[in-house]
């Protein structure tokens, strides 16, 4: 039996997440003795796969919606006693699809690595990071949904044994047009997330947080106010309503930190804040804090870090 | 017929009228405490109240403006014990003609899909509205696994949607942008900010509070077994050790921490 996982691909590339999609089957095949199956699109290089614990790659032409590639990924499920998902915008809409199609058992928002394998438990975000589940899937093709970022990836060789196949998708919605901005950080994704707040005042005063961003290779973020006043589009915002963010690294500025935000970000490993109010609540969810102005400190920081890239 | 009926000329009022369900989860507060029971299994419910999932007040109100527009009927619904009724009836208070609760205590998204599905195979609903994800168990399963269940067409983190004579089309949040698709109705959408204008939400009012008493909310025995998923126990995140500060003149120190300590640059 096998692991089958999904990788999703990004511009003719893997995407981060497909490569600790792949390490999380490997680990998790590796405790039961089984193989593991990646399943791609034919447009990227099957070998970076086999580096990540790839045993068998099944390239196929993709469909290009949930619907569609779920039907596919079905179709390839038969001989397999799990399914491993990246929990990206695509994988959210995939992984429950194939689960109602197929019957297997599901977790979304999946946080660690199988603590057991029969039946399988894992542990997974509830209550907008306020609390974690430990949940039992009790069946015989559990499905595992992962947030991006929160496993980790470790480099362990696969057989790598390449095979094509043709698998036919179908999806009655069809695909008018897709926007994707280029050379920005996806925030799901990102290793490190600059956000800011209404502290900032206003739109015009970005230009810094955009640059502090750029400096860490971060993606940029913001408060809930701060895309309903249209400062910043709505595709930033990040809390329990918005996108939940779990970078490495987590600066906030000018956010009060009220617990809607903090909802959203509080798993994210390292939380810096700039803030003029000593009393600020978002303090106390941080690990790193500065009391102080953020156009003073901003700008102060961006130098810091420039040096810093210099001298590394 | 669908030439002369799309003709920009003919207006909107040439839209069918639109029988809408949408599906509602009842939630802790966005401001709620989360405590769990003494032997960590459930939810302990003890001082937090309960709202309509903030995704799906969204959805509600784009029902209303749907039905504004081209007429219908909005039916909303939850698969819950008795304890959700006061949502289903706040739904009826912002302005839906109908509520059914299936009344099931239920352990998983596939169990809650399968309690809707079974309720939209007996009555035909042109268009259903779900929210993105349930705030409580942060699932985002129900809507992706209902439109699998009955093999309709799937919209998920639907931020804009238009309706043209039994066309929809509707734009998607993507990774890093936006998608637009275009489906036949009826169709499923998994909705959030964006379906509607946060400004333009909908609350109840006095007359609108008084006319839910009166409507319809139809309970509906359960259909469905146990799922295969089940919830071992709960816990709280590990808190953060205290903050370290660091002065706003020596952001050099900050640096250096991020580096060594958090090993986060
Ligand atoms: C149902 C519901 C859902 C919600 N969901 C979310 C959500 O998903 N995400 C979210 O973010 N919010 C959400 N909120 C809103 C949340 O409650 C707060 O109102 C919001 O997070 C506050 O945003 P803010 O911190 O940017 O603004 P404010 O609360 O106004 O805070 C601004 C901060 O900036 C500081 N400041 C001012 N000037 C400076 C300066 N020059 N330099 C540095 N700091 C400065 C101030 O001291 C203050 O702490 C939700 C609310 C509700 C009711
Ligand atoms: N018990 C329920 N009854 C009715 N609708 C539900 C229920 N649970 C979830 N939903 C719908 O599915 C959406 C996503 O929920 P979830 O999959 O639980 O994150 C919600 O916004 C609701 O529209």
């Amino acid at each position: 039996m096998s692991i089958l996982v999904f990788v999703e691909d990004w511009n003719g590339a893997y995407k981060k997440a497909s490569f600790e999609a792949v390490a999380y089957a490997k680990s998790w095949a590796t405790m039961n003795g089984n193989r593991v199956i990646a399943v791609t699109n034919t447009s990227a290089p099957a070998g970076e796969l086999a580096g990540y614990g790839a045993d068998h790659i099944i390239q196929i032409g993709l469909g290009s919606t949930a619907m569609g590639i779920a039907g596919q990924l079905k179709e390839l499920s038969a001989e397999v006693s799990g399914i491993v998902i990246a929990g990206t915008s695509l994988g959210r809409s995939l992984a429950p699809a194939l689960s109602a199609l197929t019957g297997g058992a599901l977790s979304t928002n999946t946080i660690s690595l199988p603590l057991s394998v029969s039946p399988l438990q894992v542990k997974r975000g509830a209550f907008s990071s306020k609390g974690i589940e430990t949940i039992e899937l009790n069946n015989d093709m559990p499905i595992v949904s992962f947030v991006p970022n929160s496993i980790g990836l470790e480099p362990v060789a696969g057989e790598g044994n390449l095979e094509r196949r043709e698998v036919s998708s179908n999806d009655a919605l069809e695909v008018l047009s897709t926007e994707v901005a280029s050379g920005k950080v996806a925030l799901p994704e990102a290793e490190a997330v600059v956000s800011a707040g209404r502290g900032l005042k206003g739109p015009e005063n970005w230009g810094m947080i955009e640059e502090l961003a750029d400096v860490l290779g971060a993606a940029t973020a913001c408060s809930k106010p701060v895309s309903d006043i249209g400062w910043r589009p709505h595709s930033e915002h990040v809390g329990q309503t918005g996108i939940q963010v779990n970078p490495n690294l987590y600066i906030a500025i000018g956010i009060s930190g009220a617990i809607q935000h903090l909802a959203g970000v509080s798993a994210s490993k390292t939380i810096v804040v700039v803030n003029t109010d000593p009393e600020a609540p978002f303090f106390k969810a941080a690990d790193y804090g500065i009391v102080g102005d953020a156009f003073e400190v901003v700008p102060k920081l961006v130098n810091a870090l420039r040096a810093f890239k210099a001298a590394s | 017929m669908d030439l002369l009926c799309t003709h920009s000329n003919l207006g909107a009022n040439h839209n069918p009228t639109m029988n809408i369900l949408v599906c509602i989860s009842h939630v802790p507060d966005t401001t709620a405490k989360i405590n769990f029971t003494a032997d960590g299994t459930a939810l302990d419910p003890a001082g937090v109240q309960f709202v309509i999932n903030p995704y799906d007040e969204f959805g509600l109100t784009k029902a209303l403006h749907v039905k504004e527009a081209q007429g219908g009927t909005i039916t909303v619904i939850n698969v819950g014990p008795a304890t959700t009724e006061p949502t289903l009836r706040k739904a009826l208070a912002i302005g839906a003609d109908k509520a059914v609760r299936i009344d099931a205590t239920p352990m998983d998204a596939i169990t809650v899909a399968k309690e809707l599905k079974n309720h939209i195979s007996a009555n035909s609903y042109d268009l259903i509205i779900c929210g993105q994800e349930s705030i409580d168990y942060n699932g985002q399963q129900v809507p992706a696994m209902l439109a699998a269940l009955l093999e309709q067409p799937f919209a998920n983190a639907c931020v804009g949607l238009s309706l043209d004579n039994g066309t929809a089309t509707a734009t998607s949040e993507i990774d890093g942008g936006h998608a637009t698709y275009k489906a036949s109705l009826p169709m499923v959408i998994g909705g959030k900010k964006g379906l509607v204008e946060e400004k333009d939400l909908r609350i109840p009012n006095m007359r609108g509070i008084m006319s839910a008493r009166t409507k319809p909310l139809e309970v509906v025995p359960a259909t469905e077994g146990e799922g295969p998923t089940k919830p071992v126990s709960f816990e709280k995140p590990a808190g953060k050790a205290a903050v370290k500060m660091v002065d706003a003149e020596n952001v050099d120190e900050l640096v250096r921490l991020l580096h060594e300590e958090a090993k986060a640059i």
